[in-house]
């Protein structure tokens, strides 16, 4: 790690409180060398109407997606665009972007496929800053390119892949999609583009936890109780447990996988990016209707 | 298949966004998105008119309104925190507005492919037009069947 990290008192609760900073952190270190602030937002112009001094953009889509496979850019492409925002492989990375973060936490997330160490959020994402009234500018930043060296991606231990949610059946899976979407009632209007999955439901023994419910109405993550409450007593995970989280393209699961990793402290928790939009449209992979998790199906 | 050509408008701000690099693809829609139309009041104080396009992530209303001599005007409105959503509206209120009822139908469904910002914006993103225009069409459909 080469800046300090944030010891607000909020974050020494959690798990791994070094992944966090608040506004007030962030507008202090802004500056600090060594450090890259890094905006990833749904909305892929909404940097462009205004962003922290010095920030960079990276776009989910545009960046980090392979632009011809279902997969994500490799160790070059990585190489490449951090190189070109000046980001080093030392360098920390302080995220932030729209909705609670997001596509702030799916970002990370990639970072972390590629085994970048120091990449944090900063709590609450661009609504909080702006509720504060920090300042915002609209010029793009134009960073020094440096290097960054070719790495290439180490999925197994945070992504899983359909085959492996299927060995994985039997073990904890985490629904984060709304309720409509888990139970499978919710479809779409005749006439109306339908550009999703070709089934409702969900994989068969997920808990429902919708990632919103992570996240306070400022944006800021939870305190550790309402989490703790949320996924250990309600979802009912414990110490040990290997976890997958799904949603419907893997980013909003990316935001849970963030709250079960680093904040509440499971280990090997992994996401599942080909989600719903993925098993929804597969051929043979048992599927389960209505609000109840539902059981596991004998092998087939 | 017989080609009916595009309106103007609609030529124009394909032209417009073609004939620019795909960074300055972007600096256009985003003028689009600033320039988006606030709400005439009659709406504004009636949001049960409007209708929510459930297809883009942000939420964005429409309402379209045609008149007697079967002209269609487009309203929409979309929070600035969505601006990509609000450039998709604005290019339709811009380039449907003024033109005919039959001259609405007609545009290609596939219009906002047609645009070249898949790559700039996503193909993904693409799809939100896709459902705002798809939507204009059907409430126009309905306003000249009633």
């Amino acid at each position: 790690m080469t800046v300090e990290v944030d010891s607000s008192s909020k974050f020494t609760e959690y798990a791994h409180p070094e992944r966090l900073v608040s506004t007030e952190w962030l507008q202090a270190h802004a500056n600090d060398p060594g450090l890259v602030i890094v905006e990833s937002d749904e909305d892929v112009l909404l940097y462009e109407t205004g962003h922290i001094p010095g920030a960079v953009k990276i776009d989910w889509h545009t960046d980090l997606n392979d632009p011809v496979e279902r997969d994500y850019i490799d160790g070059v492409g990585f190489a490449k665009l951090l190189g070109s925002k000046g980001i080093s492989r030392d360098s920390t990375v302080v995220i932030y972007g729209d909705k609670s973060n997001w596509w702030a936490a799916y970002a990370l997330w990639v970072f972390t496929l590629f085994g970048h160490e120091d990449v944090r959020l900063l709590d609450g994402g661009r609504a909080k800053w702006e509720a504060e009234d920090r300042e915002y500018v609209t010029e793009t930043s134009t960073p020094t390119a440096v290097d960054y060296p070719v790495v290439e991606r180490n999925d197994a231990p945070i992504r899983a892949y359909k085959d492996d949610v299927i060995a994985h059946l039997g073990n904890p899976l985490i629904d984060v999609r709304s309720p409509e979407e888990f139970s499978g009632e919710r479809t779409t209007a005749p006439a109306y583009p339908e550009e999703g999955a070709l089934r409702a439901g969900h994989i068969p023994s997920a808990q429902s936890v919708p990632w919103g419910k992570a996240a306070a109405e400022d944006g800021t993550f939870r305190p550790l109780d309402e989490l703790t409450a949320l996924y250990r007593d309600q979802a009912g995970l414990k110490d040990g447990d290997a976890i997958i989280a799904y949603c419907r393209i893997g980013e909003r699961s990316s935001h849970t996988w963030f709250v079960l990793t680093y904040l509440l402290g499971f280990e090997g928790v992994r996401n599942y990016d080909g989600s719903w939009t993925e098993w929804g449209s597969a051929v043979r992979v048992p599927i389960v209707k209505g609000s109840e998790p539902g059981l596991v199906p004998a092998k087939r | 298949m017989t080609e009916t050509p595009l309106p103007e408008s609609l030529a124009q701000i394909k032209d417009d966004f073609l004939s620019l690099e795909q960074r300055e693809r972007l600096v256009l829609l985003l003028e689009f998105s600033n320039e988006l139309p606030e709400l005439p009041e009659q709406y504004r104080d009636h949001p049960d008119l409007l209708e929510r396009v459930v297809e883009c992530q942000s939420p964005v209303f429409i309402f379209v309104d045609v008149s007697d001599e079967n002209i269609v005007h487009l309203y929409a409105t979309a929070p600035k925190e969505a601006p990509t959503t609000r450039g998709f509206a604005s290019i339709l209120v811009q380039g449907l507005g003024g033109l005919t009822v039959e001259q609405v139908l007609a545009v290609p469904d596939d219009y906002p492919q047609e645009l070249g910002l898949t790559e700039a914006v996503s193909p993904l993103r693409i799809r939100g037009m896709t459902a705002l225009l798809g939507r204009t069409k059907r409430q126009i459909r309905e306003r000249i069947a009633a």
